[in-house]
């Protein structure tokens, strides 16, 4: 019963898994939810939910679920016991701790799993279903999970789930299309360079042992500089018109290099589809500094990221007096200004939100330009393993 | 049951949800996540917690240059090397210059201590990842020494978080978590009536409507909350003021809103507000 309402919750959006299970179980196993309804909504809440966001998606997941169902928690508290009775039903469960319990060979289970489709194709209905699901669920689930869960039933659909989901999970961490701000930021943690330069205020430890090794004992405090981050960043975002669908990700995308306390400088310009004489300081481009003046602000350590679809008309990279550019000595075409920029710093990189399947037509010129990164976290590594090569070779 | 219960305690009122998951961590011996708006009461949890259970509190308050390892133990190199040169005492015993942080403090305390982890998203980003083993295990070796601090009773873990930073999965999913909502008008009296026991109804029912309102009012970047109405109720009774009503010359609003932004806001709704009227 509630490991159907784990379910309930995931298809909700409250990423809830095995841990949780477990959790929720060794909690009702002792009794905190008081065998009444109200007490296990309690217990489940504050087991299942991680973040204030899901909330909401908690309670409705527990109103439908539980819609009807009499306050009765001492069924609930006796199939728990069963359910922890039972050692079959815990394999059940979901990923990786399952894995760990088991111990299973993963090539025994891809091989049932393969087994499985094959079995699955032949029974239509059920076994399409099972493998589309897939998609939506980490876990396979659809079709099979309402009996899989069952203890015993369905046993090889439970192991087959199971590496389906580690496929999926594994897919998810390398380029999942939504980068949350949170792994923007620790991929941006991997762009630093730290140098030391400062007051001298801490200890140099193997100074110190080595000075007054010298010394005959004698005690010689050695002091350096703190390491710090020499790491500038130029940010110029693309805004507005094909940019809006993407415009989510760009702002994850800003926050996270907002916050990021590991670069020494930071500095964030947009422009709209493609770079003239001038670059803005804010989305509705009304201020900003001339290219001329920010490439003198802006040694070629900085490190140049640009963000934006790369589509637009080809005139406006071509022509040499875009509409963009106002006064005399701005009239370049947009690529003999993408090219001053790559030529000005040491290392830059486009990084794109579009799939590299839509890289074509003025994409594929500024590719040549501009080393060109998908704008996810697969893309987002690799832009940022690029723009380090550049300052270590520097050095 | 064989685990202590929470109920709150005569200065800290609890809902039942609250209670339901400080029981949990509780008995399950898992770390407990505190979220909520500041001024929700989140650090006071840590200590009405304590002091129901009788046990002693452990304060760790978490700051940007905070690291994970400071809560276990610091090794101080420059006292021993001073010392080496000073000669005081033996420096040959470097467990003299190992110092337990306030995580390492509670592991090695005979008795079971409450720690509260303050504030943890106010760290690094790989802080709450780095304490995941230690949580886990209630155990850490020291380095330099190679002794094992294992926790004799594993001490109750408090963590609260403002949500500056999203905090790591693996981080949250050991945690019991609690969202402090805001009280509702009913809770808020009663917390009122715990710090200011013989507030007269009048002006109690006043403030409190006052500060709903004002809490409704569009474009306030931080919305006053409890210890600011209590502060705002204290300032008030000191001041002989015997009643309120909201409008723009509310008494010492400066204990209610702290931005600037936020008192031209609270003019500007104001003025608004008294237009239809007029």
């Amino acid at each position: 019963m509630f490991v159907d309402f784990l379910y309930e919750l995931r298809e909700r959006g409250v990423k809830v898994g095995p841990q949780e299970a477990l959790t929720l179980s060794q909690a009702l196993g002792k009794g905190l939810h008081e065998t009444t309804l109200d007490g296990f909504y309690r217990v489940a809440r504050a087991l299942c939910v991680h973040r204030e966001e899901d909330l909401d998606a908690f309670d409705r997941a527990f109103a439908h679920h539980f819609r009807g169902v009499p306050d009765d928690a001492l069924k609930i508290a006796e199939e728990v016991l069963q359910w922890l009775l039972d050692p079959r039903s815990r394999r059940e469960l979901t990923d990786e701790e399952r894995e760990i319990l088991e111990k299973l060979d993963l090539e025994e289970v891809r091989k049932r799993l393969r087994e499985r489709l094959a079995e699955q194709n032949e029974r239509h209905d059920r076994g399409n279903r099972w493998v589309g699901t897939g998609g939506t669920s980490p876990h396979g689930r659809g079709g099979t999970h309402p009996s899989g869960i069952r203890v015993g039933e369905g046993e090889t659909g439970g192991r087959g789930a199971m590496a389906i989901s580690a496929r999926r999970r594994f897919r998810d961490l390398r380029s999942d299309v939504t980068l949350d701000t949170r792994q923007i930021e620790v991929a941006l943690r991997r762009l630093r360079a730290y140098v030391r330069e400062g007051a001298q205020d801490e200890l140099d430890l193997p100074g110190t042992i080595d000075a007054t090794a010298r010394s005959a004992g004698e005690l010689e405090i050695k002091l350096r500089a703190p390491r710090r981050s020499n790491l500038r960043v130029l940010l110029l975002l693309d805004v507005g018109g094909s940019m809006d669908p993407h415009s989510e990700v760009c702002e994850r995308l800003f926050s996270a290099a907002k916050r990021a306390t590991h670069f020494k400088e930071l500095r964030t310009l947009y422009f709209h589809n493609c770079v003239y004489g001038r670059v803005y300081e804010n989305g509705s481009l009304t201020r900003g500094p001339r290219i001329v003046d920010l490439l003198r602000e802006c040694d070629r350590s900085w490190k140049l990221i640009v963000v934006g679809d790369a589509l637009m008309a080809p005139w406006e990279l071509t022509a040499s007096n875009s509409p963009w550019s106002w006064t005399e000595e701005d009239r370049a075409s947009g690529i003999a200004w993408l090219v001053a920029l790559t030529g000005h710093f040491e290392r830059s990189i486009w990084l794109n939100p579009e799939p590299e399947a839509a890289w074509y037509g003025t994409a594929e010129v500024i590719r040549q330009v501009f080393p060109m990164f998908r704008l996810t976290l697969d893309g987002l590594t690799a832009g940022i393993q690029h723009l380090l090569r550049g300052g270590e070779r520097s050095r | 049951m064989d685990f202590a219960r929470f109920r709150g305690t005569d200065a800290y009122l609890t809902s039942p949800e609250l209670e339901s998951a400080v029981n949990c961590a509780l008995a399950l011996e898992r770390p407990l996540l505190v979220r909520g708006e500041p001024g929700t009461g989140k650090t006071q949890l840590a200590e009405a917690l304590a002091r129901a259970l009788g046990l002693s509190l452990i304060h760790w308050p978490v700051k940007s240059t905070t690291k994970a390892q400071d809560g276990l133990y610091v090794y101080d190199t420059v006292q021993r090397l001073y010392d080496s040169r000073f000669g005081d005492g033996d420096v040959r015993d470097i467990r003299r210059y190992i110092k337990l942080g306030p995580l390492g403090e509670a592991f090695a305390a005979r008795d079971r201590r409450v720690v509260l982890i303050d504030e943890v998203d106010k760290a690094d980003l790989e802080f709450p990842n780095d304490l995941l083993h230690e949580l886990d295990r209630m155990r850490f070796r020291v380095a330099e020494t190679g002794d094992e601090v294992v926790a004799r009773e594993r001490p109750v873990v408090i963590i609260t978080s403002n949500a500056e930073k999203e905090l790591p999965d693996a981080f949250l999913r050991r945690c019991v978590f609690h969202y402090i909502e805001f009280p509702d008008r009913e809770l808020m009296a009663r917390i009122v009536r715990v710090h200011h026991p013989d507030l007269g109804n009048q002006l109690l029912d006043q403030t409190l409507g006052a500060f709903y309102q004002l809490r409704d009012v569009q474009g306030l970047r931080k919305r006053p909350s409890t210890s600011e109405l209590i502060d705002w109720i204290a300032v008030l009774r000191r001041a002989g003021v015997e009643s309120v009503e909201l409008d723009d010359s509310l008494p010492f609003l400066g204990a209610l809103l702290k931005r600037e932004q936020d008192l031209l806001a609270f003019a500007e709704a104001m003025h608004r507000g008294r237009r239809p009227r007029a």
